[in-house]
């Protein structure tokens, strides 16, 4: 082998690539785009909507410096109030719900049977469909003169008079409520499936061998393997919950009588829709302190559940 | 013409001291072997020649280069790792012709020498195929071509053999060791066994907590340890030790435990004088098991023992007896045709010129 | 495992089952009969007796054509294609080269960097969506496609970087090492080595960023004021209803067409799909 002088080292690449050799660099280098486009549009407008929310600007009107007035003027508003429970509300009974049926549903799925892979892309449709263009279809379902729902509850002898979904206040908040859970029910149940399908049989069979009735064996073993899943599935949910606008602008868009106000809705009705800007940034960023605690405790706590 | 040559090379991760003022000169065309317990540095000591870790302080020169910031990429060296590296998205072939590439090699010239290289190691069959179609000894080989092929200046193997199952170590093992003497190139080979360290190196380092230990011939280490670490570290089954004290008794030396009284021979007893102050100086004993005998009627009382055999391993070639001394275990291998069973007792007979001494504090040998 | 006498599977397992899949899928259903459904069947109320939820007589397509004639429909397909794609090509180029660096590059602080991006993952775009609409004002993007293009890699670069630093980091050290004694720089040995061989975790997090910029509501409705600027889910929404009329045929026909491409997509690259979602929950 007496050829290896043709190309030996070969052409020495530039100062400027050589550098790239150097971890450090080149980390900077590829972080360079995340960086600048995160800071732009995440970093500066947070900064923008803290600024904001201390003075009493509104479209075509520059504010002046009023400090917290705006955060105090939005505290004694009752339909701020309102959406806050509404939120509170809307996000833990939802969560409830979508864990309960999406476990169910994934040990449903978490067996061998013809057709399962067909009936797994499926199920995931709600999920993956644009929320907005599925969500206008709930909406027609449950109008007050064209419902089928109201006609199959009719024909099985469960109501005689038309049920006003979206018109009553109680009633409009518990059909977003069953919207939402529609949705949410498929990410949790192919997430908690794929949990599922980490767990080695072998240890259902050696429960199962030692006496466990299939209740505990979910109790002592399935759950607990499948609880760190669950907790980043819920950190997910809970957060995506809390924040949620679409469902709510296309339901009921915040009525009857603002009675079905989230968080977000409402700032936009008030920031966009009145164009009380600075108010509406001040309701958003209202919203901030409760993801931060939500994000810090759950991390604490998957990371204690990680570690056990 | 590829000298490796390191030279007061350490090196920190963080504060932890992995590899401590290694010296080392790899001559040309040398098969020079590391070997030693998981966490000894030899595979640090690897990675930095290959430049895939950083230098905490020392030198390692190429052919008289110096190396410390050359990249991986420029050092001219090629590299076979523990679990092949294999690149999956690409053929064989394409794997064979990836480092040829990367220095701009002349399409025909990749070709020929992956041929060439292919029908060295008998995978010509293979070229086409993903490395997720290859069994375990053929991805060995595939690794091995890749390395080939670059015509490096020195070969790095990072325990190339230990994913494969026992009887294509041994046959793998064969086929590097005509590799090497095939392509005559410079190769530095890290392993924890220390059989495929005497079978394969020219040279062997033994390693321990980032020291080494002793370099030398594959023999020279089996039949001079220089420490009771190497001696206990090369050869299989292990070599024996029992703590005795040493005493002159009329011109002889006497090394004593419970149960066991051994005159030393002339050579050995020259040596251990220089260490001996008075009456029972502590020591320790080191004896092979293949060095080890049933006790015959040509055997001098001053050279055997009694035991009580424990376990008897039966292995056709051999009887491999766990047999005790006083508080010394003693594993002796015997001839096969031997009648012995557990709990038997048995006299066994040592040859004094095969007996090691060591400091028990130091651990040198004498 | 033993599961049993056979009525015991379907009571525990077949008719759930079966319930399940009935209510999550019967939306889609009524969406599809409803765009074929003439307006005279459309409007029957409830408990009218020729309420028929279960087929129709009459198939029809106007409601289709009234989607592309009277309104700027296949504009807005166009508009969010176009908008997806780029967006989700700007995140994919960053997520990938973002993940690289901290799943496989030492270097100071890097620890710190991967909670940051995992913490913008969480940020929902509800939270910042007015001031960022000033800001879009001030760099003059309102009302065209690049405000939406530029502001969708916030959620979507964080998701993509930390889906593909899973994927990066379950691809064995020695791959790169090789490269790089073969001759590769580090940056040869991560274009032509570890990206390729982390190609399906590419696809899977293209589709989702993909089916998440489709999906994307509330910067497009801040952002995006005229008509023929607007994306499939805005447009819906303000264009089929004039005030308390709900323009129902059109309104379903618009929400089946604007599903079917996440909808192909999606079934394209199922098994991409499931694996970076639950890829993404891994943590």
């Amino acid at each position: 082998m007496a050829v290896t002088a043709v190309a030996g080292v070969g052409a020495r690449p530039t100062p400027r690539l050589r550098r790239l050799e150097d971890e450090r660099w080149l980390a900077m280098a590829l972080l360079f785009p995340t960086a600048l486009l995160l800071g732009l549009f995440i970093a500066y407008p947070f900064i923008e909507g803290v600024l904001l929310s201390l003075t009493s600007q509104r479209v075509g009107i520059p504010g002046k410096w009023v400090g917290l007035d705006n955060f105090v003027k939005v505290w004694n508003d009752s339909i701020f109030r309102t959406s806050v429970w509404n939120t509170f509300w809307y996000t833990a009974v939802t969560t409830v719900f979508k864990l309960a049926l999406g476990l169910w549903l994934a040990l449903l799925l978490n067996r061998h049977f013809r057709g399962k892979a067909i009936v797994r892309a499926f199920i995931l449709l709600p999920f993956i469909i644009p929320t907005v263009l599925s969500t206008f279809a709930w909406k027609w379902m449950f109008d007050p003169t064209f419902s089928v729902i109201n006609w199959a509850l009719f024909h099985m002898g469960i109501i005689t008079q038309r049920i006003n979904w979206l018109g009553d206040p109680d009633l409009a908040m518990t059909s977003i409520i069953v919207v939402n859970i529609w949705r949410g029910v498929p990410f949790f149940a192919i997430s908690l499936l794929a949990g599922l399908q980490t767990i080695s049989p072998e240890l259902n069979e050696a429960a199962a061998i030692d006496g466990a009735r299939p209740w505990k064996r979910f109790w002592y073993v399935t759950w607990p393997l499948l609880l760190p899943v669950t907790m980043v599935v819920m950190l997910f949910s809970v957060i995506q919950t809390f924040a949620d606008f679409q469902l709510v602008y296309v339901m009921t868009g915040g009525g009857p009588a603002n009675a079905t106000h989230l968080f977000a809705t409402y700032a936009y009705q008030i920031g966009i829709g009145t164009g009380l800007l600075s108010e509406g940034a001040a309701i958003s960023l209202a919203m901030f302190p409760f993801l931060f605690l939500i994000v810090v405790v759950q991390l604490l706590y998957i990371r204690r559940v990680e570690t056990r | 013409m590829a000298e490796v040559t390191l030279s007061k090379l350490n090196k920190f991760f963080d504060t932890t001291h992995v590899v401590k003022d290694v010296d080392l000169q790899i001559r040309d065309k040398e098969f020079m072997v590391f070997v030693g317990p998981s966490g000894c540095g030899k595979t640090t000591t690897l990675r930095m020649i290959a430049g895939l870790e950083a230098v905490s302080s020392g030198d390692i020169r190429i052919e008289d280069n110096l190396v410390n910031e050359v990249p991986p990429m420029d050092r001219d060296i090629a590299m076979v790792f523990q679990n092949y590296a294999l690149y999956p998205h690409m053929s064989v072939a394409s794997n064979m012709a990836f480092g040829l590439k990367m220095r701009k090699f002349p399409r025909d010239q990749i070709e020929e020498r992956i041929k060439r290289a292919a029908t060295i190691l008998g995978i010509e069959n293979l070229l086409a195929r993903k490395p997720r179609q290859l069994s375990g000894g053929q991805r060995q080989r595939v690794a091995l071509g890749r390395a080939i092929v670059r015509d490096p200046k020195v070969f790095l193997f990072d325990e190339p053999l230990s994913n494969l199952d026992a009887k294509l170590r041994v046959q793998m093992r064969v086929e590097l060791k005509k590799l090497h003497e095939r392509l005559a190139v410079t190769s530095i080979y890290v392993t924890h066994d220390q059989v495929e360290a005497m079978t394969l190196g020219d040279r062997v380092v033994v390693m321990k907590d980032g020291w080494v230990q002793q370099v030398g011939e594959p023999l020279e280490l089996y039949n001079q340890p220089a420490n009771r670490f190497v001696a206990g570290f090369i050869g299989s089954p292990a070599m024996n030790f029992a703590e005795v004290t040493l005493a002159d008794q009329g011109g002889k030396v006497v090394a004593e435990a419970q149960g066991l009284r051994i005159v030393l021979p002339d050579e050995l007893a020259a040596r251990a004088r220089t260490k001996m102050n008075g009456a029972g100086t502590p020591a320790t004993l080191g004896i092979r098991p293949e060095d080890l005998h049933v006790a015959g009627a040509a055997d001098s009382a001053d050279h055997c023992f009694d035991v009580n055999v424990e376990v008897v391993e039966q292995l056709g070639s051999e009887i491999l007896l766990d047999s005790r001394v006083g508080s010394a275990l003693m594993v002796a291998s015997i001839d096969p045709a031997v009648k012995v069973r557990a709990h038997d007792k048995l006299r066994l007979a040592l040859k004094p010129e095969r007996l090691h001494l060591f400091d028990p504090q130091t651990e040198m040998a004498y | 495992m033993i599961e049993g006498a056979l009525w015991r599977k379907w009571v525990f397992y077949n008719i759930p089952l079966i319930l399940f899949v009935f209510v999550l899928l019967f939306p889609f259903y009524w969406m599809i009969i409803t765009t074929f459904r003439p307006d005279g069947e459309l409007y029957r109320p409830w408990n009218a007796v020729n309420y028929m939820p279960f087929w129709t007589n009459n198939p029809t397509l106007e409601h289709i054509k009234y989607l592309f004639e009277e309104t700027n429909f296949g504009r807005w397909m166009m508009n969010t294609m176009f908008i997806a794609t780029i967006s989700t090509l700007i995140s994919l180029f960053c997520g990938v080269l973002a993940g690289y660096a901290l799943a496989r590059l030492n270097f100071p602080y890097a620890g710190s960097l991967g909670t940051v991006i995992f913490v913008t993952y969480l940020v929902p775009q509800t939270l910042l969506f007015i001031p960022l609409a000033q800001i879009i004002r001030n760099f003059e993007l309102g009302d065209t496609p690049w405000s939406l293009i530029l502001t969708y890699p916030t959620f979507l670069i964080p998701f993509c970087t930390w889906l593909m630093m899973g994927y990066f980091k379950a691809i064995p050290k020695e791959l790169e090492e090789c490269a790089r004694i073969d001759g590769a720089s580090r940056w040869k040995a991560m274009v032509y080595i570890i990206i390729p061989v982390a190609v399906p975790g590419i696809l899977s997090s293209g589709i989702i960023a993909f089916t998440l910029s489709w999906n994307e509501f509330i910067y497009a409705l801040v952002f995006l004021s005229s008509p023929d600027q607007k994306t499939v889910p805005v447009g819906v929404t303000s264009e089929l209803i004039r005030g308390d009329v709900f323009f129902w045929g059109p309104l379903m026909a618009g929400a089946l067409l604007g599903s079917i491409p996440v909808a192909i997509v999606y079934s394209f690259f199922v098994e991409h799909y499931v694996s970076g979602l639950t890829g993404s929950v891994k943590g």
